[in-house]
């Protein structure tokens, strides 16, 4: 049985639906359905030898705009029809997704710097590569399930971090998770029919790239894969710049350690479709020192499209599309009198003031306060919140643990959960007050053991604050009124406010 | 629903194209005009875009035609061109993107036998066409808006085309013949049916969304263009259209593509354009707009020398607006 809270096995599988409607018609198709039934059986030893509770998937046919989503609908129904290959019949479906932990995921991703939102309503076009995974992997519904969305302009740091952000409410929940890729390796398809007994890889690039990519899952280093999604990116036709795979690695600690092992390999419809399973070990292949480090929390969007060197049509200066390489112009072509705007901006906007509370701010959604007082209070441009502890809204359960039982003898508890779910609850009483986060300007933090916790504080404190740039100033104290460890003390400049000009006195 | 001309056998005269339209496909539009049809509510916006429709809706009841097909970029396929090949479609359609503004339950007809001509047209002119008999099929989500947004009644049957990757696959200039040719064979394939058709290309002009939106999808204070390359980028297409001078237009729209992040990349306006004969007249620009960033137009075209019978009895013709000059 594995430790909870941890991703227990990762997968690699493809998402068209060949192998699922139609695994006779070719013996390459068939070759995939065999592979996609050997990583099933894959999936029912980790649920017996490993306990594993949880499917966490990522298709990269599920493109999405606003951020990521994240499927929350208990039980979504509905026969499915592939754009593309309708001819190959239809598929019904009836999931089993975990509501509890895809809004737990969505909230983890919004905690560190993301836009997610679950979505669960009737109807939902589910993509074919969730539908294809889910019906084969887990036909019985055996494990309950999330899928997300793999957002159209998302780059490799916001990717990682919604990762991450899976992994934390995996570690909140205490899961034991199977972490799925849907994604093919090369992803260009026939741009013509062919019959299917003669598929193949439409491109000898793709089919080399592929054949290099598996020679690396198979001694299961996942990140050093992932560390060649731009290069591969550049050469092939990766499946959506390889996202899938930046995910799944984050997800799995973004190292090497892993035993690989490829289950099968061929085209569909061209593309490079592969199914890889990739379990925890003991031992790391290799010293590694990665070209592109971890990334903790998403500072929002580069903002790219606002530099000024390129031109809109006739020759003005305008913004270009430069995310993806395009239009790009040389520096002489930049005449003088060109606005430069803002660095990227962590701060949120600030919102119109009609929707902004005022003065005593009292909200539902953060644990209930412990003496007659609000969760808030706003004062001119700024808000004041009463000290913050772990406790949950509703339940007052404090994450981690409580540090001492009823008759007040000591327990073991978890600093780094508490301070998490400090922040967390910080970050909802910002919210219900117009706020957020990374308006934060000053905090105070208490800690009933600084030598024992410190670290662990620190730790999580760095991965949502270092980038908000608020001053601090770290207590420690006898104790707190509630059994818990940490409490925090926030100042934040309120939702209709520019910080800019609130710090310049503007 | 209207008569085809070409239900029993071939067709007394010619058809014809009657009027061809840009016509995009936010569901925001159709959200912020609250038809029963569609689940969520809202408080309205993106009136000018919508006045814009308005225009278009006016246009088509002058207009005697019986069919409308439209391209749409949100039924993308690599393999060939697809066309909806099923006589009736009933179902609800939630997009994928914001699926919190549109959920729409659609009931429509398809002019199978034109989508059989188009295809068969393609086909003789070397493209991949495939039509798509799958009744479980649900229809794409930008076909349900624009066919909503200029026709809400629904009392025409329509003709849904796939927007093919070709300019993904190969490059811009590749899918730009390749959408002219499928324009071209559209409308072969109407002349040869006897079919008066409309036609929508149902895609935005620059194409870069805002990542995030806010807590009031219509509120209107965050709306603007992505970024002012963007709009510079859709005011000198639109100046084009304006002017008559597509083919140039055409020869800009692989950089437009590239530096608007344009959806034209779906090829949507080229197959009208090409469709049309590449027109040398003047489009009427009913609204201009941005939808969460991306730049949206309403244009017409309407051909200088329709066929007789286009005013329908009694149906005055749209007014001069604001935008685009005389209708």
């Amino acid at each position: 049985m594995s430790a909870p809270g941890s991703v227990v096995l990762g997968l690699i599988v493809p998402g068209l639906p060949h192998p699922l409607l139609a695994p006779d018609a070719s013996p390459h198709w068939r070759r995939i359905r065999d592979a996609y039934d050997q990583a099933a059986a894959r999936v029912r030893q980790a649920v017996e030898q490993d306990g594993a509770d949880l499917l966490v998937l990522y298709s990269t046919q599920w493109m999405s705009v606003i951020g990521h989503q994240v499927q929350a609908d208990p039980q979504p129904v509905w026969t499915h029809v592939d754009p593309e290959f309708h001819a190959l019949g239809s598929m019904s479906y009836k999931l089993r997704m975990d509501a509890d932990y895809a809004a737990a995921y969505a909230a983890a991703a919004r905690a560190r710097g993301l836009s997610c939102r679950t979505v669960a309503w009737p109807g939902f076009p589910i993509d074919t590569g969730t539908v294809v995974a889910l019906s084969l992997l887990n036909p019985d519904n055996r494990l309950p399930a999330t899928t997300t969305s793999c957002n159209m302009y998302a780059d490799r740091g916001e990717t990682v971090v919604l990762a991450k952000a899976a992994r934390d409410a995996i570690v909140q929940g205490g899961r034991r998770a199977i972490a799925v890729a849907v994604t093919s390796l090369s992803a260009r398809m026939h741009t013509r029919p062919v019959a299917p007994a003669d598929d193949h890889l439409s491109s000898p690039k793709d089919e080399e790239w592929n054949q290099k990519l598996l020679e690396i899952l198979s001694e299961g280093r996942l990140e050093d894969v992932a560390q060649l999604a731009r290069t591969v990116a550049h050469q092939a036709h990766a499946d959506q710049k390889m996202k899938a795979i930046w995910w799944l690695s984050a997800l799995m600690d973004q190292g090497n350690r892993l035993r690989g092992t490829v289950h099968g390999y061929g085209p569909l419809w061209g593309t490079g479709a592969a199914l890889v399973s990739l379990a925890p070990a003991a031992t790391e292949h290799g010293q590694h020192e990665f070209d592109e480090d971890g990334v903790e929390r998403f500072l929002g969007d580069a903002e790219v499209l606002q530099a000024p060197t390129a031109r809109a049509p006739g020759g003005a200066p305008g913004a270009p599309a430069m995310e993806r390489g395009l239009g790009r112009a040389g520096p002489s072509e930049v005449p003088p009198s060109v606005h430069v705007p803002a660095p990227a901006r962590a701060t949120a906007p600030a919102r119109p003031s009609s929707a902004i509370p005022t003065g005593a701010i009292h909200t539902d959604t953060a644990p209930r306060p412990v003496g007659a007082y609000p969760h808030a209070r706003r004062v001119g441009d700024l808000l004041y919140l009463s000290g913050v502890g772990p406790r949950q809204p509703g339940t007052d359960a404090i994450p981690g643990g409580p540090i001492r039982d009823a008759q007040g003898n000591p327990l073991s508890y978890d600093i780094v959960a508490q301070t998490r779910a400090c922040i967390e609850n910080v970050r909802r009483i910002l919210e219900a007050a117009g706020s957020s986060l990374d308006r934060v300007l000053d905090v105070t933090a208490f800690l009933v053991d600084m030598d024992r916790d410190f670290a662990g504080y620190n730790q999580v404190y760095g991965e949502v604050f270092a980038s908000v740039g608020a001053t601090r100033t770290t207590l420690a104290v006898r104790a707190l009124p509630t059994p818990i460890a940490v409490e925090l003390k926030v100042i934040a400049a309120a939702g209709d406010v520019d910080v800019q000009k609130l710090a310049t006195g503007g | 629903m209207s008569p085809t001309p070409a239900q029993s056998g071939q067709p007394a005269q010619p058809g014809t194209i009657v009027a061809g339209f840009l016509a995009p496909h936010p569901p925001h539009l159709v959200y912020a005009e609250n038809p029963p049809q569609n689940e969520p509510r809202s408080e309205g916006g993106w009136e000018v875009l919508r006045w814009g429709y308005e225009q278009v809706r006016q246009r088509l009841e002058s207009l005697a035609f019986d069919t409308i097909v439209v391209h749409s970029p949100h039924w993308k396929t690599v393999t060939g061109h697809h066309l909806l090949g099923v006589p009736r479609f009933r179902s609800l359609s939630v997009d994928p993107i914001f699926p919190n503004l549109f959920r729409y339950h659609y009931d429509l007809s398809v002019d199978v036998e034109l989508a059989e001509a188009i295809a068969a047209e393609g086909a003789d002119a070397g493209l991949v066409t495939e039509l798509m008999r799958n009744p479980d099929f649900r229809v794409d989500y930008g076909t349900i808006v624009s066919c909503h947004l200029a026709r809400p009644q629904w009392d025409r049957p329509i003709v849904g085309i796939s927007s093919n990757r070709a300019y993904f696959s190969f490059s811009n200039e590749v899918g730009e013949q390749e959408m002219l040719a499928l324009g071209r064979a559209t409308r072969r394939a109407i002349e040869r049916t006897g079919r008066r058709a409309v036609l929508l290309a149902s895609n935005s002009l620059s194409h870069r969304h805002f990542t995030s939106e806010p807590a009031v999808p219509e509120d209107m204070t965050a709306e603007h263009p992505y970024s002012h390359n963007q709009y510079r980028w859709d005011m000198h297409v639109i100046e084009l259209m304006r002017k008559g001078r597509c083919r140039q237009l055409l020869d800009e729209m692989p950089d437009f593509i590239e530096q608007a992040t344009s959806e034209c990349k779906d090829g949507s306006l080229t197959w009208l354009l090409g469709a049309l004969g590449v027109p040398d007249y003047p489009a009427t620009v009913h609204a201009y707009g941005t939808v969460i960033g991306t730049g949206n137009a309403v244009v017409e075209w309407l051909p200088p020398d329709p066929a007789p019978g286009v005013a329908a009895p009694g149906v005055a013709a749209p007014s001069v607006n604001a935008v685009g000059g005389a209708a």
